[in-house]
């Protein structure tokens, strides 16, 4: 396999952005048949890379290679043309169309007069479904569809031509184990017809499980390849951001104080039901579920952006109301969604005002914001939680997706909210920033605020949290201590399986 | 195809592609006939560009707010035929507070609908844009609107006075586009108006009240339009009902040649500037090379479009792109 043409290669390629080298001179190359992983930091430029290769960037210099013919690839469509296909980091689905037509848009079927071939349209999707092993049809509206189904739209999208090359930017950040599973099923599949794959992901278990090499890229310039079997995590972590990192299980215990946040059979149709927990300040509460779960449901409704139908919601002992998020804030709630570009930023505003947001009010001289007191505030943050970032005035949407991710997570700390929810806070976040983070929160409860942290992801689950609620559709299952936690038994819950209620 | 985000003169000029355009025009105007220059034709353009202006800026707020307002002109309309009838009932001094007052209810109410019923503003301020005309000429009967004494009166200052040679109207776009855009640029409120237009939705997470940010930037619009209203009845004493028709289209175009977008959450006080000056002088220009009027709407929206798309090609680094 080493000596084959490789589907595609790169030489030498720089991309600039104003005020940001985004790639160095990257060189690399991809065999047909192998799974190589793209690794690096946020902001490393491993989007940046994806987006040149598929022409939507232009490279300032450079040259790309398919199948060592030299080749300018000017549009996604010519990309496409030449087996060069994409599922992107950030979805790019119209919701209002079928799945059908989603996959085959700009290139529907045709009867005569121009007639769109409806009957063949449908089957060819639902067969390309088949294999996909997907739970829906060709006619689905996409907007119905949970984000990881829309992801599986977009990898039916790229199996529509007989790829060469098939690039995955992160693909499962929102995907449950299960369909994770169908997802590295569909990648053998592509392996064993030769066809060769990027993969891009900050999860090193998946790198470990799938891959045939690594390349490293750091700070826009190449780092060197390793070959997966000979190497480890750390090895690669240590290419990656320099350094070492601690992976190991939440031990430290800290004093817990009083009662903050107190939610007694709480309701919300059939979201969620008859849910009730505390969270004491100085402590981290993780809820672990899969997705659909209720988790974020919980969030939003202590946010003030649902109204519970049954049920209580008490603030230091108090029972409040909450109908607006306006309201939440002024009681101390901060939250950090799990939609980072929906719900987190304006992607049009820079990074500094964005952070600023919701306490843009308290930050005035006069009538005016007061600018000195908005980017003392980002620069704190920003030095925090390492965000690159050429500057404050750079545009939200500019910045890589992990980046992008740490500004809102920089919006709501700088809140020093007395309790904090986090949904999915490490989703798209690189390894060393992925234990800053997690770092973080247990400072934050070590200072006496009350954390409330939602994920999917067991490690972070356990890694963080002094106790863990478990979920299952829409009903708590069990509360476990960190002693008592064990992952089989967390899985039990999970999965709605009915634990020994021994504990 | 041409790659504009390079360094070097020609992406220079993409990226500044409306000014350039802009630019093109002025010499090219300048050439054919001396007295584009020359100052009191400058200031005659500025001064007759004041009323348009004036009902711009109030627009920016609603559009950077991601909304439209097409009820302007036929508001302005209302405006100056009710300051001249009360003109005469009332006088002028409470005429003025009371066309304010009333102007303000129109622009609340469609605030309400658009804000929290949360209805489709190009629906509502299309439907007022009839309704309000409607009710201007219920208010009228129908007939013109003219001052009795329209020498002893000391109403046409708005519209025909002058401080220090500088033209009342003139003063008044520039204080109000100042305090304008102060707010839009340093105050929370204006902030608040990004983030709606940006993102509404990260807005309502970030804790900012959506349906109230928006209600006050159809008040600020309504309130843009009274001072249109009252400049253009001080300076002709007397109105037809139909005096702003068409306006709601020229004053969206200037806000969007400035370089708001349409969707929302981008644009300032500053950029309408630009937009509005660059209308009044592409028209002023034309009617000094001599065109017909007709001709003249041709040419003027050509070179719109023309600017948009420059702007539009110089975002995206390409004259023409497959994506978005
Ligand atoms: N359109 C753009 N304009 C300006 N800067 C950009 C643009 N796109 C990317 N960048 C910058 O280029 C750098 C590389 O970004 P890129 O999205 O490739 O990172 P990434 O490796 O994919 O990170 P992540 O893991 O967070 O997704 C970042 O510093 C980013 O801010
Ligand atoms: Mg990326």
């Amino acid at each position: 396999m080493t000596d084959q043409t490789p589907v595609l290669r790169l030489e030498g390629v720089v991309k600039t952005f104003p005020g940001v080298r985004a790639l160095d001179g990257v060189s690399f190359d991809l065999r047909p048949g192998e799974v190589h992983a793209l690794m690096g930091e946020n902001g490393a430029g491993k989007s940046t890379l994806m987006k040149v290769l598929g022409g939507i960037y232009d490279p300032n210099e450079g040259q790309i290679y398919i199948a060592e013919e030299p080749v300018t690839i000017a549009s996604p469509m010519q990309a496409k043309a030449r087996g060069v296909v994409f599922i992107h980091q950030e979805l790019s689905l119209a919701d209002e169309l079928s799945v059908a037509e989603n996959i085959w848009l700009g290139e529907l079927p045709h009867k005569s007069f121009g007639r769109v071939d409806w009957k063949k349209l449908y089957d060819e999707t639902d067969a390309i479904l088949k294999t996909l092993n997907v739970g829906f049809d060709a006619r689905t509206r996409v907007g119905d569809l949970s984000i990881a189904n829309q992801q599986m739209v977009e990898i039916a999208r790229a199996l529509t031509v007989d790829p060469r090359a098939v690039i995955f930017d992160e693909p499962t950040a929102s995907l449950t184990d299960a369909e994770k599973v169908v997802l590295f099923e569909v990648i053998a599949d592509l392996q064993s017809k030769g066809v060769g794959i990027i993969y891009i992901s900050h999860r090193m278990e998946e790198i470990f499980k799938i891959t045939d090499r690594i390349s490293v890229l750091r700070d826009g310039g190449y780092r060197g390849t390793l070959n997966t079997a000979e190497t480890n995590e750390e090895e690669v972590t240590q290419l990656m951001i320099g350094r070492k990192l601690d992976l190991s299980r939440n031990e430290s215990h800290h004093e817990l104080g009083d009662v903050a946040l107190e939610v007694r059979n709480l309701s919300c149709g059939k979201l969620f039901e008859d849910v009730s927990f505390s969270v004491r300040r100085g402590e981290v509460v993780g809820f672990y579920g899969l997705v659909g779960a209720g988790r974020t449901e919980i969030a939003e409704t202590i946010f003030g952006l649902r109204d519970p139908s049954a049920g209580q919601i008490l603030l230091n002992g108090e029972e409040v109301r909450i109908h607006s998020p306006m309201e939440a804030i002024a009681r101390g709630i901060s939250l950090v969604p799990e939609d980072r570009k929906g719900q987190g930023l304006v992607l049009g505003m820079n990074c500094r005002d964005n952070m600023t947001l919701p306490q843009v009010d308290d930050l005035t001289a006069g009538p005016f914001v007061s600018d000195g007191a908005e980017v003392a505030i980002f620069d704190q943050y920003r030095d925090k939680l390492d965000i690159r970032t050429p500057g404050w005035r750079q545009i939200a949407g500019n910045l890589s997706g992990g980046n992008q991710q740490k500004i809102v997570i920089g919006k709501w700390l700088s809140m020093h909210p007395e309790v904090l929810i986090v949904d999915e806070p490490t989703r798209g976040i690189d390894v060393g920033s992925k234990s800053e983070i997690h770092n973080l929160i247990r400072d934050l409860a070590a200072q006496g605020y009350a954390v409330i942290v939602i994920s999917s992801e067991m490690p972070e689950v356990l890694h963080v949290s002094d106790r863990i609620v478990a979920m299952f559709s829409g009903k708590v299952m069990r509360t476990f201590t960190s002693e008592e936690v064990t992952e089989d038994s967390l899985i039990q819950a999970i999965s709605g399986l009915e634990g020994d209620k021994v504990a | 195809m041409a790659e504009l985000t390079k360094k070097g003169i020609g992406g220079f000029l993409a990226r500044q592609g409306i000014l350039v355009a802009f630019v093109i025009f002025m010499v090219g105007f300048a050439l054919a006939n001396q007295r584009f220059l020359a100052m009191d034709n400058i200031f005659g353009v500025i001064r007759s560009s004041a009323i348009l202006g004036v009902m711009a800026l109030g627009v920016t707020f609603v559009v950077i707010g991601g909304n439209l307002d097409l009820s302007v002109g036929s508001m302005m309309s209302f405006s100056t035929i009710v300051v001249l009838d009360l003109h005469d009932k009332i006088g002028p001094t409470l005429a003025i507070p009371a066309m304010f007052g009333l102007t303000l209810l129109l622009g609340a109410f469609i605030g309400f609908l658009v804000g929290y019923l949360k209805l489709n503003s190009l629906i509502v301020t299309l439907g007022m844009l009839s309704a309000i005309h409607g009710l201007t000429l219920t208010w009228s009967g129908g007939k013109n609107m003219d001052i009795a004494d329209k020498q002893g009166t000391w109403f046409s200052i708005f519209g025909q006075g002058d401080i220090v040679g500088i033209p009342m109207p003139i003063i008044i776009f520039g204080l109000l586009a100042l305090v304008l855009g102060l707010i839009l640029s340093k105050t929370p409120f204006g902030r608040k108006i990004y983030a709606v237009g940006g993102n509404g939705q990260a807005a309502t997470f970030s804790g900012i009240p959506r349906a109230r940010v928006v209600f006050f930037t159809y008040l600020v619009s309504a309130f843009c339009v009274a001072t249109a209203g009252l400049l253009q009845a001080s300076r002709s004493l007397g109105s037809q009902n139909t005096v702003g028709q068409g306006y709601e289209l020229e004053v969206l175009a200037m806000v969007i040649l400035g370089g708001a977008s349409l969707l929302g959450g981008s644009g300032t006080i500053l950029k309408t500037l630009i937009g509005v000056l660059i209308f009044g002088f592409i028209e002023n220009g034309l009617l000094l090379v001599g065109l017909e009027f007709y001709v003249q709407d041709i040419v003027v929206w050509a070179v719109i479009i023309l600017a948009v798309w420059l702007d539009i090609a110089a975002k995206r680094g390409r004259l023409w792109s497959p994506i978005a």
